[in-house]
């Protein structure tokens, strides 16, 4: 065994020991690294009560009400799954109805999720708008709420 | 081409590559503005408009591609860097070091450009989700890895303790590819990816091809460059440098 080949046993035991050990890391922290929580995990109880956090989903169509002095409801949602939250504040360009949302704020007595933070969350289409609505036109049966592919 | 026919480690001396990255520079640097000066018109004037992005998405053409380099000049620089440990070659430790401020930049662009898309189209500079936070990472390890080797005077030492340090970070490149799949995050998950293919228009997807091969270009130009400027600073003393037109003039 030349000595170059002990290296690079070394390299490779060493590299494969740092593979685990990040692996074991990430398996441990798991979903803490999660940037937020999804409507059924709130309902599931899986989301803290006591202080701020993330919500994500997508804004259930249909559902958007625009209150007084720039207050907005909607519905978050997974389709699965349901929770109302209300805002004050300005809304991003891409936030519409349909469109994947993350609010952050705490959850409310009343179960009404208040975002002090609404941010849009964008998806990975791109594509030019006739493209988009000759697939909209094809996908007029799909379900509220759902992404178009 | 067979490994047997071309003998590789002839290349390793850096009196053979220094010619060999004098020959290769102006090809690269000629077919990197070629490149990115037609990336860069199909950016702007072919690349169709975004459904729900409008013009603002344009960004990505830079934003992308910049992100795609900045890991993998990473994983070369990671590649060098066993390669000088395990075979101690002088020239191993000099293409780590002559890569890193490329991909210093790139992983600064990626950061930057990816900012200046996030404001308007997520309604916030800066998040820390995954995606992110592990590029953010990936610009550390750069700094860290040109302040190591740049603080130890002895280059042979300095070259060593880089490359360990380039290599225990390497961990993080999959965890920044595969961070928005595995947690939640805000960023978006990939739109090119090697087991669903696209999910982009064929223009757009073109365009952002060109100016990562434009990226690629630029990134071989500059590093050889670089390579070469730290192989007349390293091999000052020798024979063959004194001995050289450029230098002797």
């Amino acid at each position: 065994m030349k000595a170059r080949h002990k290296r690079l046993g070394f390299l490779v035991v060493g590299l494969a020991g740092l593979g685990v050990a990040a692996w074991l890391v990430f398996n441990a922290l798991d979903s803490n690294l999660s940037y937020f929580f999804s409507p059924s995990d709130v309902v599931q109880n899986k989301a803290p009560t006591d202080h701020v956090y993330r919500l994500g989903g997508m804004v259930q169509s249909g559902s958007l009400e625009r209150g007084q002095e720039l207050t907005v409801r909607f519905l978050v949602t997974d389709t699965a799954n349901t929770v109302k939250v209300a805002y004050t504040g300005i809304l991003p360009d891409l936030f519409a109805e349909g469109q994947g949302v993350i609010a952050q704020g705490r959850m409310g007595a009343d179960g009404v999720f208040i975002a002090d933070e609404v941010l849009a969350k964008h998806d990975e289409n791109y594509m030019p708008p006739e493209v988009a609505d000759a697939l909209d036109k094809a996908h007029k049966g799909a379900p509220d709420g759902v992404a178009k592919k | 081409m067979n490994a047997r026919l071309i003998n590789w480690f002839k290349f390793s001396s850096p009196a053979t590559f220094y010619p060999l990255a004098g020959r290769l520079v102006p090809i690269f640097s000629v077919l990197a503005v070629a490149l990115i000066g037609v990336g860069l018109y199909m950016s702007f004037f072919i690349a169709p408009t975004d459904y729900k992005q409008g013009e603002g998405y344009r960004i990505i053409f830079v934003h992308v591609p910049a992100a795609w380099m900045s890991m993998f000049i990473y994983l070369v620089m990671a590649f060098w860097a066993a390669l000088g440990l395990v075979f101690n070659t002088r020239l191993s430790g000099m293409m780590t070091r002559a890569l890193a401020p490329t991909g210093a930049i790139f992983a600064f662009l990626a950061l930057w450009t990816g900012a200046f898309w996030g404001k308007p189209m997520w309604g916030t500079w800066w998040v820390w989700d995954a995606r992110l936070t592990s590029e953010l990472i990936l610009l550390f390890l750069y700094f860290g890895y040109l302040a190591l080797q740049g603080a130890i005077d002895d280059t042979r030492r300095a070259d060593r303790a880089g490359a360990l340090l380039v290599l225990v970070g390497v961990v993080n490149i999959p965890i920044i590819y595969y961070s928005v799949r595995w947690w939640n995050t805000l960023h978006q998950g990939a739109s090119i990816s090697m087991d669903n293919g696209s999910t982009m228009a064929a223009t757009m997807l073109w365009t952002m091809l060109i100016m990562a091969l434009g990226f690629w270009a630029y990134t071989i130009a500059v590093a050889l460059a670089r390579v070469r400027s730290i192989i007349l600073e390293r091999e000052a003393d020798t024979t063959w440098v004194s001995e050289l037109a450029e230098v002797r003039r």
